[in-house]
């Protein structure tokens, strides 16, 4: 089997699985500087079958592609830590304010640049809006096929991929002919971990515009210019040579109308023990009501 | 005037549940623009499936009937969806939120560039003011959709890049007949002059669906169990009380996560929506995300051991104590008193 090129898509995401009561602002909508962020999930389990096929295919080259503000570059060092070969950054205040539509016309047109590739892997949704479309967006952006909700790949061929995929109610084996995208689900393996040499090796990788930030180390500089592959190439709306109107908030049709947050709504409770006398009296209530029995 | 579209989800000749769900909540979006309501259905022998859509109130239903589309594959149906959406300029398409309609909807949203909100769980229409262009726009959909894990609900809207999409939660939207006998009008789509070899590079090798054992929606009592039943163990106490009373047994996410209970059991946002007469809730504490699931149920019993649980703002009945102990004494006395 020919080594392959693949690129992994991934996003920084706020960590809303750990979302505390003071991250909700009064008004109901969600104070994203008191969460954390995290590598989004979904997008590890697309990095790890990314390694997999690596590990499967020697000479594969996994690329790491994600979009956001200038701290997700942590993502491709995570990225590197645990494995990828090189890592780029779409990062422009432009693109911010992106729905699903931009944010797939912006990072088809870095996939563009990374061409040709052979896979496109991603994770299925992303935690922070779990709407699971840029995949398929991106796949039609760049017209090539898309295999949504795989969870392993089963062979490797000349080719064609075959892997299998997750349905809600059984599993699906399908094939598809090179180049093409591909979700992945959570079911797939876990990421492996960070290996301590790469962590040596790639711990100073910074983006230029980490370079140039005020309170940066002296030693960060100046590793960025002795090694090069330490330099995290960062990607702005020239470079991209993108459609101004297509990105950010400009190229989203999808827009915020209001927000509410949820309330429990309060019933007349009747509050009880778990005394003999007071069970067998809501079992009377509830047969006498017809709710049961 | 423009028309509210719906693509239909079909397996074996018959339209999936969600799509029934869909239509029915589509036709009230229709009557409230005063437009009629469209829907679009692509498999093999599809000659029945009129007959199942009419009573939902489709004024007309595109079919593409051949055994290339069944089961379903993302590049033929969006090409088939495509022709006859450009045709036929619809001001809302709507999906089901499944791995077909989730996988399609994006794909289409990108293809006509328009915006695609996901799994909705109300749909309204309404107005919106733009500011900055000083302009009302009149009956736009109201997409509005759990976010952030489920903390908030939000209205998305779309005033400028038609048509509106949306993929719409599966079990949240109620069936419901319009007309025993409306009249729906039929075109079938001639699929070999649009569909190309291309169109085919993905090949379905093998397919294993399990018809689920458990039907939760359509429960009118269901026991739930949370982190807090403790063990796989425990939740037979559940089984047993959801046996006695008639009901089905279900779980929160901390419980599936836990290995206590099966995935398809799940009751939640990221699960099924339920809305039992009935509903027992045992060692769960009431996220968010659980109760998205469960709050329209007639009534609720709360058994916990923290009486300050978040779900007993919600239930009409709070036991404080332990389900261990609680359960069989509930199972005792229905013995007793029931006929």
């Amino acid at each position: 089997m020919r080594p392959l090129k693949i690129i992994v898509l991934a996003k920084q995401v706020p960590d809303t699985r750990h979302v505390g009561s003071d991250a909700m602002k009064p008004d109901g909508t969600v104070n994203r500087v008191k969460l954390s962020t995290v590598f989004n999930p979904d997008d590890l389990h697309a990095l790890e079958l990314a390694l997999n096929i690596k590990d499967r295919v020697p000479g594969t080259e996994v690329t790491i592609l994600t979009m956001g503000p200038p701290k997700a570059a942590d993502i491709i060092r995570e990225g590197y830590y645990r494995g990828a070969d090189k890592g780029f950054m779409i990062s422009d205040r432009r693109f911010g304010g992106a729905d699903t539509l931009a944010t797939s016309y912006t990072l088809a047109k870095g996939i563009e640049k990374l061409a040709p590739f052979d896979l496109i892997l991603g994770g299925r949704q992303a935690i922070d809006g779990d709407t699971a479309q840029v995949g398929p967006q991106c796949a039609e952006k760049l017209k090539i096929p898309q295999i949504t909700y795989a969870e392993e790949i089963l062979e490797l061929k000349e080719t064609e991929i075959i892997a299998r995929r997750r349905l809600e109610k059984g599993i699906e084996v399908v094939s598809s002919t090179y180049p093409c995208l591909i979700t992945v689900h959570g079911s797939s393996p876990e990421c492996r971990r960070r290996q301590a040499k790469k962590v040596m090796k790639y711990k100073y990788a910074r983006t230029q515009t980490e370079l140039s930030s005020r309170n940066i180390d002296e030693l960060f500089i100046k590793l960025n210019k002795e090694r090069p592959y330490l330099n995290i190439p960062e990607w702005n709306v020239e470079d991209l040579n993108a459609d101004i109107t297509r990105i950010g908030l400009a190229g989203s049709p999808t827009k915020v109308k209001s927000v509410n947050s949820i309330v429990l709504t309060a019933t007349e409770t009747k509050h009880l023990t778990d005394s003999d006398a007071d069970i067998e009296q809501m079992i009377k209530e509830l047969i006498i009501h017809h709710t049961i029995g | 005037m423009k028309s509210v579209f719906v693509y239909c989800e079909v397996e074996n000749k018959k339209i999936a549940e969600i799509s029934l769900e869909i239509l029915s909540a589509a036709k009230k979006l229709a009557q409230k623009l005063g437009c009629p309501l469209e829907a679009m259905v692509f498999g093999e022998n599809l000659s029945e499936v009129k007959s199942q859509v009419s009573k939902y109130g489709v004024d007309k239903i595109y079919i593409a009937d051949d055994k290339r589309l069944e089961p379903f594959r993302t590049l033929p149906h969006a090409a088939i969806a495509k022709e006859i959406l450009k045709k036929q300029d619809p001001q809302i398409v709507l999906f089901g939120a499944t791995s077909v309609g989730r996988d399609l909807a994006p794909r289409m949203a990108s293809i006509l560039n328009c915006g695609l909100t996901a799994d909705c769980t109300i749909l309204d229409i309404g107005d919106h003011f733009v500011k900055k262009e000083k302009k009302e726009y009149k009956n736009l959909l109201y997409a509005i959709r759990p976010a952030f894990g489920g903390s908030i609900m939000a209205n998305i809207i779309n005033w400028d890049m038609h048509p509106q999409m949306a993929t719409v939660r599966e079990g949240v939207m109620k069936k419901e007949i319009f007309d025993v006998d409306y009249v729906t009008e039929v075109e079938n789509i001639n699929v070999d002059k649009i569909l190309n070899e291309e169109d085919f590079v993905v090949k379905i090798i093998e397919r294993h669906i399990e018809e689920s054992d458990v039907n939760l929606k359509d429960a009118t009592i269901i026991v739930a169990g949370g982190y807090g039943v403790g063990s796989e163990e425990n939740f037979k106490h559940l089984r047993e009380l959801a046996n006695v009373l008639g009901g089905e047994v279900g779980g929160s996410r901390a419980a599936v996560d836990a290995g206590y209970i099966k995935h398809n059991r799940q009751i939640g946002q990221t699960g099924t929506t339920v809305r039992p007469k009935l509903y027992i809730a045992a060692g769960i504490s009431g996220a968010i995300q659980h109760t998205a699931g469960m709050q329209d149920a007639s009534m609720i019993i709360s058994i916990n051991k923290d009486p300050e649980a978040p779900i007993n703002k919600l239930a009409d009945y709070v036991i404080t104590g332990d389900l261990v102990e609680v359960i069989p004494k509930m199972i005792k006395y229905y013995k007793k008193n029931a006929k």
